[in-house]
């Protein structure tokens, strides 16, 4: 299968023939290349896909294959880098999810990105982003990983600040890039802590045998108390939870959203977000047999995030907001499941649904975003009291929206339905609190999903400048082509291809948890049909009376300003300024007497070449006497 | 002569003068041409000091050929190359004092001090 390679080549050539020629070409004829290429690697993906899941199972387990694998960088006879193409299930899924969602956004951009300044530069940069997600999704060993992981946070900083005059877009890229590099720091040290004991970066032998080379090379080693595996492992889910928005690292998503709303569905909702769950699922046998206390940590982060996300959700005005907090949650729940897993067989059933969910939410949540998308195009807002009333205008928008909303909260026969059961199921297995947790959050998600869909498209009418229109047909069909998807993305025997241990997984419906999970969902958009679909005082109400409790969630619980007050006023006054004028003072203030004494000193011997010719000769002369008296007379 | 040598009790074999005469000469050109060098203050004066000191080393090369290695000539050959390049030299020098005195208006060292910092 090395026709794989082609997967990556091809967007790498659209981002460098786009940003070399972007002056040159027209807008059209560039979101056509754009498109073009992707669609060819969409193809392959799929392709790849049914090539590897009808020929890469043998004796009943799905094999790992690497088409291609060659050295880059040696540094000891084990310790190298490699470049390459891994395939398994987990990866070839991931590369079916990239290439579709990032086509149809590319298609939907020529819509929605229409007449924009810049529109070359857009195109190019989404190709630079699909090249280093499908190269993160293939990477054979963890550093290939890491460099791919920093070539996407690049182009998702690129894309966030696409709309560099405004102020806000551009604090929002930095935000989002220095947030997730600090957790990526946590990441790289994690990746240097495995190496320098396991002495490979590979994944295939970190995991084999159950991640047994990574307990033994690290037996007995700890540091403060804490294992040498535990800190490792413990630091490479911090990078994870960078990208992946968990709690605390989960500011810089919200802020995200200022940049073009197809790529709050590409990058934050879609892939980029779910590159630390890959991750945590790529090392999953390690995290599993050396390190399950860490497992607990995730799982336990997850859950609370899923909650804490979910509630914020609720409060929230900005409909690209909403999603993203509730892109948050979504991830959480994937990282719940994954914290919640075994490994063999049926106790495998957290990882194989955290990965289902992963693959059904890529649909559904690209489809709500590129819905909002289509909204915001037709309003010019992302304010939610700036809409209502408006599925008579947006027909299409409204039903493909309505699907995603369904497939979100888990009704069935939608595909979130399927995943969520799943998740619900393992946690049910592992843990009973986690579980409660998930069950109240499932209900709040169908909430706040319908909370954003009832005030969008029901309500009363809001006085528009001109009538709101149904989006051009470049934009309707993807959410066409992302809701057939959202309906039967569930129906895929996905525990047959993707499990834990990699031997097809048989699942069944758990008939209680799904009828529990179905409820709580039902009541949650119960709740906010009642509240929404007329104009209703209840809601305003019920604020008022929680108080201090709403004001902080529609803040967010203050997140950001701990983060501020933490960044600003301790670790930037009390450490960085003492440093920088330490810098300032001693450092620069050495390096500046050296310089100045040099000038002074030339200053004064400059005087000396006064271009009296017969002066130097007399110098010369004297010297010469003085050397040849000296040399005389210490002879004696 | 001889009675004033004889006065100071001074005997000289006339036909074999002593190599020491002959660097006496040739020290008192090169300090005279030094001295030159560095005080006189027109510039074909200065030449002209060059020129005394070049000559110096000159019969400094050939006295040496003749009293120590009487049977060689290549310290005459390098008074005849030292005089030959005098010669190229100054041509290159009088060229530049009359570019000097082109600019100038006249050759004096004092005036040709712009060659500094």
């Amino acid at each position: 299968m090395e026709y794989s390679l082609a997967i990556l080549v091809l967007p790498l050539c659209a981002f460098l023939f786009l940003g070399l020629f972007s002056k040159v070409l027209s807008h059209k004829i560039s979101g056509i290349i754009g498109t073009c290429s992707l669609a060819v690697v969409a193809v392959l993906s799929y392709v790849v896909a049914f090539t590897y899941f009808t020929t890469c199972n043998v004796d009943g387990v799905w094999q790992t294959v690497m088409p291609i694998n060659f050295e880059w960088l040696s540094f000891t006879q084990n310790l190298h880098i490699d470049l390459g193409i891994l395939l398994d299930p987990i990866s070839v899924m991931m590369l079916v999810v990239i290439s579709t969602v990032s086509l149809m956004v590319h298609i939907y951009s020529m819509g929605y990105m229409k007449g924009e300044k810049g529109f070359q530069r857009y195109y190019a940069i989404l190709s630079l982003f699909t090249f280093s997600m499908l190269g993160l999704v293939i990477a054979t060993n963890i550093f290939q990983m890491y460099i791919f992981w920093e070539l996407v946070g690049v182009s998702s900083y690129l894309l966030i600040g696409f709309y560099y005059t405004k102020p806000s877009a551009v604090a929002a890229s930095k935000k989002a890039f220095i947030v997730t590099r600090f957790a990526d720091l946590g990441f790289l040290m994690g990746i240097l802590i495995l190496s320098y004991f396991t002495g490979t970066f590979d994944f295939g032998v970190l995991t084999e045998n159950n991640g047994f080379n990574v307990i033994s090379s690290m037996q007995g080693i700890s540091f403060m108390g804490i294992s040498a595996a535990t800190w490792a492992m413990t630091l490479i889910f911090i990078g994870g939870a960078g990208k992946s928005a968990m709690f605390p690292l989960h500011i810089w998503l919200p802020d995200a959203m200022e940049g073009p709303t197809p790529v709050s569905a590409l990058i934050h909702a879609a892939t980029m977000v779910v590159a630390g769950v890959y991750l945590v699922a790529r090392l999953f046998p390690v995290y599993c047999f050396a390190t399950p206390e860490v497992l607990t940590l995730i799982a336990y982060v997850g859950a609370f995030t899923a909650l804490f996300a979910a509630v914020i959700a609720i409060t929230q005005t900005d409909i690209k907001r909403v999603l993203a907090f509730s892109t948050i949650s979504q991830i959480a729940y994937m990282m719940v499941a994954l914290g919640v897993s075994g490994y063999n067989g049926h106790d495998g059933l957290g990882y194989m649904s955290s990965m289902f969910h992963l693959f059904t939410h890529a649909f559904f949540k690209a489809l709500l975003f590129l819905g909002a998308g289509s909204v915001i195009h037709a309003v010019h807002s992302n304010e939610m009291k700036n809409m209502g009333g408006l599925k008579k205008y947006m027909p299409i928008t409204h039903i493909t929206f309505l699907i995603a909303c369904l497939a979100i909260a888990g009704i069935p026969p939608f595909s979130g339905f399927f995943s969520k059961d799943e998740i619900l199921a393992a946690a049910f297995m592992h843990d009973k609190i986690i579980f409660v947790t998930l069950w109240v959050v499932a209900g709040l998600t169908a909430f706040y999903m319908f909370r954003l869909y009832y005030n969008i498209f029901w309500g009363e009418e809001s006085v528009h400048e001109h009538v709101p229109h149904e989006s051009p047909k470049i934009m309707t069909y993807p959410l066409l082509f992302l809701a057939l998807l959202s309906i039967v993305a569930g129906l895929i025997p996905f525990g047959e291809l993707v499990s834990a241990d990699k031997i097809p997984l048989h699942t069944h419906i758990e008939w209680g948890v799904a009828t529990a999970g179905v409820l709580v969902a039902l009541t949650g958009i119960f709740v906010a049909r009642t509240f929404y679909r007329k104009k209703s005082e209840m809601p305003a109400r019920i604020a008022i009376s929680l108080g201090r409790l709403y004001r902080a969630t529609a803040k967010k619980f203050y997140i950001d300003e701990v983060w501020y007050f933490v960044t600003r006023k301790i670790i930037f006054r009390h450490v960085s300024t003492p440093i920088a004028k330490f810098d300032k003072k001693y450092i620069d203030g050495t390096m500046d007497a050296i310089g100045n004494t040099t000038v002074k000193t030339s200053e004064i011997t400059k005087n000396l070449q006064s271009g009296r010719v017969q002066w130097y000769a007399w110098v010369f002369i004297t010297g010469v006497l003085i050397i040849t008296v000296v040399f005389l007379l210490s002879r004696g | 002569m001889e009675k004033l040598l004889d006065f100071f009790n001074i005997n000289i074999n006339f036909d074999v003068i002593p190599m020491e005469w002959y660097l006496v000469v040739s020290t008192m050109m090169f300090f005279v041409g030094i001295v030159g060098f560095i005080i006189r203050k027109n510039l074909l004066a200065v030449l002209i000091s060059v020129e005394l000191v070049l000559n110096a080393a000159e019969l400094n090369f050939a006295v040496f050929n003749r009293y120590l290695y009487p049977g060689a000539l290549e310290g005459m050959f390098f008074s005849l190359f030292g005089i030959a390049i005098a010669a190229a030299e100054t041509a290159v020098a009088i060229a530049i004092i009359i570019n000097v005195y082109r600019n100038m208006n006249n050759i004096d060292t004092d005036s040709v001090e712009q060659l500094k910092h």
